[in-house]
């Protein structure tokens, strides 16, 4: 099967945002802003980087594996996971609501197709992802890890064990991403936690660094492709990632205010109008 | 039954070295990480027939239950190896999300637990871990009574798809349970029969409950001496039966009251067949620096202090 192209890509994206508001609106909660930053690397991931089977098995072995550290952009996830098939877009509906297998954070328990950790409590999905990674060359399998991070997450001591860890252990076949919008609940990071130079940083740590534009569908896909390229050189690889918090809904592009807030009917009615239906919504 | 004896003394953590060893072996699935601790864990021998198996974690133990974790997926049985303390209480959160409520097949193995650890104090003193434990969902809680236990009980948990936290100690112990003995998680072992009290024991705890029950039979006490080697999930059936026909328990254990394995009994007796229970445990209380056998009497758990339990429990019938 082809890859989808770039505009296939974007049109992909375009229908998981509006998932996205979609599914925060319906429940009144939820986290849109981290969500709409970060659709287009997952749209890319998925649709494009990723090797993957069909169907789902916990232990995925034989193809590329996925782990979302900060889980509260489970929004994003749970719409790509569906748009990739790995359940039914009707589901989308559940988000959030009682006996549903759409948890407001990732989690196993009820078997969702896709999801292989419980995440949400920030700074642990690097450290899983170290291990997945080590059980691939173990099992001589040469498929690889992707992990996604929050920048704000970084402020999670257990960030640089894993760091530390990945680099020393040469941990090759793992590429984390770092969700850089400069943004967290409280403010901007510089205000509430200066991150620093996050590149210097996980170069003092032994990684391999390489930047993308978050929002920017061709930045997204070349980047992951470089990333690939780099793997297998006894680095792990950190792609440090611009994005804008909210991306794609003009009201809420680039500020901390829309990280856990859900729209009312008038500004969802304002956010659907800016984004194409593209695949049917749910 | 026959009196329970002792020849050789030697710590329960050998036990697990051993067993780790033996599953190096037998399972090709297992594998072993540690935070800095090989020597204490007595992990030497699984690590220098397996080196590819072992992960070094360093002083990282946060890092090394998500690693763990992560191993998993792929099919691998990951053990972590590192003190009581450092397996619980650091990382209470790690294990929560990615091992327990995320159903990971982990084996948290976690040493030099309890008043035990002796000289180096109560920063390293843990007395809570079986309470935060036994308390997660999903999760598995044995606390092996000696050497031949413990090699047993690692090997068994290799077998039980889910998490479980292992708990062992520093000193060496009298060895008394059969070597050959399966390990059968959940199912409490009858040491000795009784009449007049029953006395639930754990851990370092059981030899002392076998020594209480000798003195409590030159009084003329006849007590029954149960091994709960497992904490969670609780043999409720064997305490049920046990206190229907001795009326009255002494639970003991080398832990703080709250939370422990007398708790468990108290909740088991409460919901289906209240009886005088007596607590042998760590009361609200630190511990501090000192000989093993030294902190054990202070702190109030050990044979003597069971004695007076039993006395307690059956003046209350």
């Amino acid at each position: 099967m082809s890859k989808p192209t770039t505009a296939e890509l974007e049109r992909i994206a375009s229908q998981v945002r509006r998932d996205i508001v979609r599914m925060v609106h319906a429940v009144n909660s939820g986290h849109p802003g981290g969500s709409l930053g970060c659709t287009d690397f997952l749209v890319a991931l998925y649709f494009h980087a990723m090797n993957r089977k069909d169907g789902f098995d916990m232990d995925g072995k034989g193809e590329d594996l996925f782990f979302l550290s900060n889980g509260h952009i489970s929004p994003v996830w749970y719409s790509v996971l569906a748009r990739a098939g790995y359940f039914e877009v009707s589901e989308l509906a559940t988000f959030r609501k009682i006996n549903s297998r759409l948890q407001g954070h990732p989690a196993t328990e009820e078997g969702l197709e896709g999801i292989r950790i419980a995440s949400g409590s920030l700074g642990q999905g690097l450290s899983v992802a170290c291990g997945a990674a080590q059980a691939k060359k173990l099992n001589g399998d040469k498929n690889l890890i992707y992990a996604l991070m929050g920048d704000g997450e970084l402020e999670e001591g257990q960030v640089w064990e894993a760091a530390m860890y990945a680099a020393h252990c040469k941990v090759d076949n793992l590429i984390a991403t770092v969700d850089f919008n400069g943004q967290q609940i409280d403010g901007p990071t510089e205000e509430v936690m200066s991150l620093g130079n996050i590149r210097a940083k996980f170069e003092a740590f032994g990684w391999t660094v390489i930047e993308s534009n978050g929002n920017d569908m061709a930045s997204i896909v070349s980047s992951l492709e470089e990333a690939k390229k780099l793997t297998g050189q006894g680095k792990p690889i950190l792609n440090l990632m611009t994005t804008d918090m909210g991306y794609g809904v003009d009201f809420m592009v680039g500020t901390h205010k829309w990280h856990g807030v859900a729209p009312n009917d008038e500004q969802l009615a304002d956010a659907l109008g800016q984004l194409e239906e593209t695949l049917g919504d749910y | 039954m026959t009196k329970i004896t002792y020849t050789e003394k030697k710590d329960t953590r050998s036990g697990f070295g051993a067993g780790l060893a033996e599953l190096g072996r037998t399972n090709p699935n297992v594998v072993a990480l540690c935070a800095d601790l090989v020597g204490s864990l007595k992990m030497q021998e699984f690590i220098k027939e397996n080196p590819e198996r072992f992960f070094q974690i360093g002083i990282a133990e946060a890092n090394m239950m998500g690693i763990a974790a992560g191993l998993t997926i792929g099919g691998k049985i990951p053990f972590t190896g590192t003190f009581a303390n450092f397996s619980t209480g650091r990382v209470y959160d790690q294990i929560r999300q990615s091992i327990a409520y995320s159903e990971k097949n982990v084996k948290i193995c976690a040493s030099h637990a309890g008043l035990t650890l002796g000289e180096d104090g109560a920063t390293h003193q843990i007395l809570e871990d079986i309470g935060m434990m036994k308390m997660l969902p999903n999760m598995v809680v044995i606390n092996p009574c000696d050497y031949n236990q413990t090699k047993a009980a690692t090997i068994a948990i290799a077998e039980h798809q889910g998490p479980v936290y292992l708990r062992f100690g520093r000193p060496a112990v009298p060895i008394f349970t059969p070597s050959d003995q399966k390990f059968e998680i959940g199912k409490a072992i009858k040491l000795i029969e009784g009449a007049d009290v029953t006395i639930f024991a754990t851990g370092h705890l059981v030899w002392e409950a076998i020594e209480a029950e000798a003195v409590l039979a030159e009084q003329g006490i006849s007590a029954e001496v149960i091994n709960i080697h497992t904490i969670k999930p609780l043999d409720t059936e064997a305490i049920l039966a046990s206190v229907a026909k001795t009326g009255c328990a002494v639970t003991a254990e080398e832990h703080q009251m709250n939370g422990g394995l007398g708790d468990s009994v108290a909740q088991t007796l409460a919901l289906n067949h209240p009886a005088p229970l007596e607590m042998v445990a760590v009361n609200d209380s630190f511990g501090e620096s000192g000989k093993p056998a030294e902190l054990m009497t202070k702190y109030g758990v050990d044979a003597a202090n069971i004695v007076k339990a039993a006395q307690r429990a059956i003046a209350r019938k």
